[in-house]
């Protein structure tokens, strides 16, 4: 098998976020021109200039990338439709990379938008999937809680983890947030609150859940020259993987696909976890956090409630984790949440946060996870990002 | 540990009634094939033609090798890996079940399965799978404990995937034959709180009168289901306080189609049988559907016996058979249009009954005792569809398997 | 004369002279027919389906269907109907004169013999003897049999079915013979379902009511109402039944026109 290549030849910019809102009355393809408008005015570029484009929504029925690339009136002769929820920001990123490196294009606009209407989630959730709907959401109609509930259990159980080893992940993840002026959740939370906060699925509490809203996040993927040419800092990408529906013989998921090439990743990016100055791991639940920084290979698997107990996850801690708050307290703009911990980690990396500097951040880790066809996430993702030219 | 389930407290006259809900129906083809096993009370998965991999959720191709699938029976023994009780929900029907419990399975069959979970198993515990059918129409699969615990059936969750005639007030249609009175008495052997039993001819005696009208929980009532007023009338007097409807009117006279048959026989099969059908179910169809969540004795399923011979015709009682192929088939819309509104219609198949319209049949026959235990049965199992008898069993069997074959040899 | 015996006729239903009385039970599903052996056909109950009324089917009108059988209810036995008149001309309801349906009756009060004995057989004897009391049975007449039978109508008691057959009154073959040969009826009428009595098949010849009225070209009525109100002379009865073609009889309206005093 040839080794992947490397990112030379092209670079990440130009990190945005549509503030989120509960509920909105808007469209997908609103919140997507929201962040093409904020886009354009973070780097000057108009609809002629973006020449790729790359787009994950839930929210966009009937239309895919086709009807919204007509609806925004672009004209791209490169794109891309990631319906992959939490990994679609690092398998944007991946799919722009190559087709900037390989001349396909030269401006690639990564876009993840949703709305969230009252009706929104338990409509998304009937059509979710063709496996959720026969063989999940009848069971009782919980949702993802219900799923990651008895993930939860399981991994407690087989695993020894306790809460008070997610309460301290989500407690910082909520100090995290109090500096970002776009997280939906601004009060701070105790590890009192979180343990006794209301059962939504047992084991699954309130505070382990996250809010969905409506929000997108953006970022563009282009050449060094280009982005000189605009002004726009940009970050390198040391390495990427990306693995889907791994282990499927697992009966109850414990692991996800990065366990498969996470060693690839480390040696492509000549780098291991102690380097990383920050880590944007995708975190609808808290139990998916352990298991990302496991099999990211932080910590042996099954090692997580040693390892938290060892570290601070705030920005000024050990290891900076979900540093805006994570969709845990900012929240979940749907599939923008696979994008949130990309534009994050660069804007950490860039060094223009939305809330508190990580002191010195000049690489970071970047993890997706998604999507719950069934009983497990199927899809993962991690990429290594570096720090190029700040402007 | 399951508490008995108590009688019902009389409604409370100002309070709104519990609307009954559905939860979402929408399920790929192959989880209607599923269905379509589950309804006869078999515990089915997808293995693989080519490599016997056994395979689940339902899908359309092998995951392992991409050979084509056919649902087969299997075992039912499972173990429970992890469980999770589940306090909130966007959906109407669990709503209004909440705590609803569920749990991950290692089925001895092979695949995992996210399951419902009876109230007296444990993560960790062995457990007996059913496949059962939820009130729209679609497969569910619920872990049961393998031994029977106590008051096993009074469940909370087992009794909204069940029809049980406990606490139940039940209309029998034709009290006038064996069949009637047999079904009578086993639904209250059963615990239904009383069985209201149709007559058609309050002042014409019928064999059995005294002695089924002296059972204690036995209400007598007119019902003629050739007549749709009388329908219409028990079920504006009746139709809010029964909560399942067991249709035992039959009409079977020996006569071929065209050589000595008497279309008068064909005719009266028909009003009786399938018009009748068609009375009751629109008397009592809306009530029934108003009271799906109606608590303990919510209304529950609407059951109906017929002929298996509707399946293929049968020489010797063409216009009963043809009669019968109506009843199911109006059957079929009936039980569609209920699943919208949470009440179960079930189809009992029954061969010949020994009775005095079968002299000429020889055995083996069903007796009224057989079909009403089956009838029971089905009620506690909430089993949509039950043939009774070997000749049932034997002639759905041959007419899966080859239904044109098995037309031509039923009619030689 | 015809025209002023019509005249005086209508002037005296107008002034209540003459008197109309219903002699019909209510065509109801609810309404008892006769019940054969069960090896044989058996007689159609009334049913009524509605059509519409004024719904969504019919806004402005309100209409049912209705099915029977051609002896369903009060009705009208032709000759046709029965094996000894198969082959008479004119023997069906569509083919008999008009002209026999308007006649005269003659009311024999067998009422206590009935209270007295379900079974009461109405003999040559009795009408002998009745006929000395009251005066002889004039031709071309209505012979109604008054039993009350009527009153049992909505209890067990009308068809009065036991576990050995029905038990209702009716007449011999003697009675039959002298009411047809003899006073040339019209035909019979009665308040029971039948115009055998209820054990007539065990009678010789069996059922002697219909075998010999039929056979000779005479009707029958049955399931009658307020025979009770009739004089025992001088009632005039109107029993039309429908043109049915080929009908061995048919459901109707039977009225008496009566003198009031």
């Amino acid at each position: 098998m040839r080794k992947p290549a490397s990112y030379d030849g092209v670079v990440v910019c130009a990190p945005v976020t549509v503030p989120y809102v509960r509920f909105s009355p808007e469209t997908a393809h609103w919140w997507t021109g929201a962040a093409l408008f904020a886009l354009a005015e973070k780097t000057g570029l108009r609809p002629a200039d973006i020449d790729g484009f790359c787009f994950s929504s839930f929210s966009a029925q009937p239309d895919t990338v086709v009807g919204v690339v007509q609806h925004l009136g672009l004209s791209p002769r490169w794109m891309d439709h990631i319906p992959t929820g939490g990994a679609s920001g690092v398998m944007a990123l991946r799919r722009a990379a190559r087709a900037v490196q390989a001349g396909d294009a030269e401006v690639v606009a990564c876009v993840a938008a949703d709305t969230n209407q009252i009706e929104s989630f338990r409509q998304n959730l009937t059509m979710f999937s063709r496996f959720s709907q026969d063989a999940t959401y009848p069971y009782g109609f919980g949702g993802p809680n219900a799923t990651f509930a008895l993930m939860t259990d399981n991994y407690m159980r087989e695993f020894g983890v306790t809460r008070e080893t997610f309460a301290k992940l989500c407690v910082a993840q909520r100090a995290n947030a109090l500096s970002n002026p776009y997280a939906l959740m601004k009060t701070p939370l105790t590890v009192d609150q979180y343990m006794n906060a209301r059962p939504i699925s047992d084991p699954v509490h309130l505070f382990d859940c996250v809010m969905p809203c409506a929000g997108a996040e953006a970022f563009l993927v282009t050449t060094p020259e280009k982005a000189a040419e605009l002004g726009l800092s940009s970050a390198n990408i040391r390495a990427t993987i990306e693995r889907h529906n791994a282990f499927a013989e697992d009966p109850v998921q414990t692991r996800g696909g990065w366990v498969r090439d996470i060693d690839t990743l480390w040696q492509a990016a000549d780098r291991q976890p102690s380097d990383m100055d920050t880590v944007q791991v995708y975190d609808d639940y808290p139990v998916i956090v352990s298991m990302q920084l496991e099999d990211l290979g932080f910590c042996a698997k099954g090692g997580i409630a040693g390892f938290v107990a060892a570290n601070e996850f705030t920005i000024d801690g050990t290891l900076p984790l979900n540093t805006n708050g994570g969709q845990l307290s900012a929240g979940q703009a749907g599939a923008a949440g696979g994008f949130q911990n990309m534009t994050e980690a660069l804007r950490q990396i860039l060094h223009q946060p939305l809330g508190d500097q990580v002191p010195d951040a000049r690489q970071a880790l970047v993890s997706g996870f998604g999507l719950v066809n069934y009983d497990r996430g199927v899809c993962t993702g991690a990429a290594v990002l570096q720090v190029g030219d700040l402007r | 540990m399951t508490d008995p389930l108590l009688p019902p407290k009389r409604k409370d006259p100002l309070k709104n009634t519990m609307m009954g809900h559905v939860a979402p129906a929408s399920r790929s083809r192959a989880a209607k094939a599923m269905a379509a096993r589950a309804a006869q009370g078999r515990l089915v998965l997808q293995s693989c033609a080519t490599c016997a991999r056994v395979t689940y959720p339902p899908r359309d191709r092998c995951p392992t090798c991409w050979g084509p699938l056919d649902w087969t029976d299997q075992p039912t023994g499972a173990v429970v890996l992890a469980e999770t009780t589940i306090r909130a929900t966007t959906d109407k029907f669990f709503r209004d079940h909440l705590p609803w419990r569920i749990g991950t399975v290692r089925m001895d069959a092979g695949p995992t399965a996210i399951v419902h979970l009876h109230g007296d198993v444990a993560v960790g515990e062995a457990v007996e799978m059913t496949l059962k059918l939820d009130r729209g129409g679609n497969p569910a699969l619920f872990a049961l404990p393998v031994k029977e615990t106590p008051n096993m059936q009074d469940d909370p969750q087992l009794r909204v995937f069940t029809a049980s005639p406990k606490h139940r007030r039940v209309l029998v249609t034709d009290g006038r034959t064996a069949l009637g009175q047999e079904t009578a008495r086993a639904l209250l052997q059963a615990g239904a709180q009383v069985v209201f039993l149709g007559n058609s001819d309050r002042l014409m005696r019928y064999n059995g009168q005294p002695e089924i009208e002296a059972e204690a929980g036995v209400e007598p009532v007119t019902l003629r289901v050739t007549d749709s007023r009388s329908v219409q009338e028990l079920a504006a007097q009746l139709g809010g306080r029964i909560d399942v409807v067991v249709n035992t009117a039959l009409h079977t006279r020996a006569g071929t189609v065209a050589f000595g048959g008497k279309l008068t026989d064909l005719q009266e099969a028909m009003d009786v049988e399938v018009s009748g059908l068609m009375r009751l179910a629109q008397a009592f169809g809306p009530a029934l559907s108003a009271r799906s969540g109606d608590g303990v004795n919510a209304a529950a399923a609407f059951v109906d016996v017929a002929s298996i011979y509707g399946l293929t015709g049968n020489p010797g009682f063409a216009g009963m058979a043809a009669s019968a192929a109506a009843r199911m088939t109006l059957l079929h819309g009936f039980r569609h249009e209920m699943q919208q509104t949470g009440i179960r219609v079930m189809s009992i198949l029954t061969g010949p009954i020994d009775d005095g319209w079968h002299q000429s049949v020889p055995p083996p026959k069903v007796t009224p005792a057989q079909i009403a235990r089956a009838i029971v049965q089905a009620l506690e199992a909430g089993q949509e569809q039950t043939c009774v008898g070997d000749i049932a069993k034997n002639l759905m069997a041959r007419w899966q398997d080859d239904p044109l074959l098995t037309v031509r040899e039923e009619n030689q | 004369m015809s025209a002023s015996v019509l005249a005086q006729m209508a002037t005296a239903l107008a002034s209540g002279k003459v008197k109309c009385v219903d002699l019909t039970n209510t065509l109801s599903p609810d309404f008892p027919v006769i019940v054969l052996p069960a090896e044989f056909g058996q007689c159609a109950p009334f049913r009524m389906e509605k059509l519409s009324r004024y719904d969504d089917n019919g806004p402005a009108w309100y209409w049912n269907n209705i099915s029977m059988n051609e002896h369903t209810g009060t009705h009208f036995d032709a000759p046709a109907h029965w094996v000894t008149g198969r082959d008479l001309p004119s023997n069906t309801v569509d083919a008999l004169p008009v002209q026999d349906f308007v006649a005269p009756a003659a009311v024999i009060d067998i009422s206590a013999e009935s209270a007295a004995h379900a079974d009461f057989v109405l003999t040559r004897a009795h009408l002998e003897n009745w006929e000395a009391q009251h005066g002889k049975i004039p031709p071309k007449h209505w012979i109604a049999l008054r039993t009350d039978w009527y009153k049992r109508v909505g209890t067990a008691g009308y068809l009065n079915l036991l576990e050995d057959g029905a038990h209702s009154p009716g007449p011999d073959a003697g009675a039959m013979e002298f009411l047809v040969h003899d006073r040339d009826c019209i035909g019979l009428a009665v308040e029971t379902v039948g115009t055998d009595a209820g054990q007539a098949v065990h009678f010789n010849p069996p059922f002697p009511a219909h075998s010999i009225l039929h056979g000779n070209g005479r009707y029958g009525l049955q399931c009658l109402t307020n025979l009770d109100q009739l004089p025992t002379f001088g009632a005039l009865i109107v029993a039309c039944p429908l043109k049915i073609e080929g009908g061995s009889g048919s459901p109707l309206r039977v009225i008496a026109m009566i003198e009031s005093v």
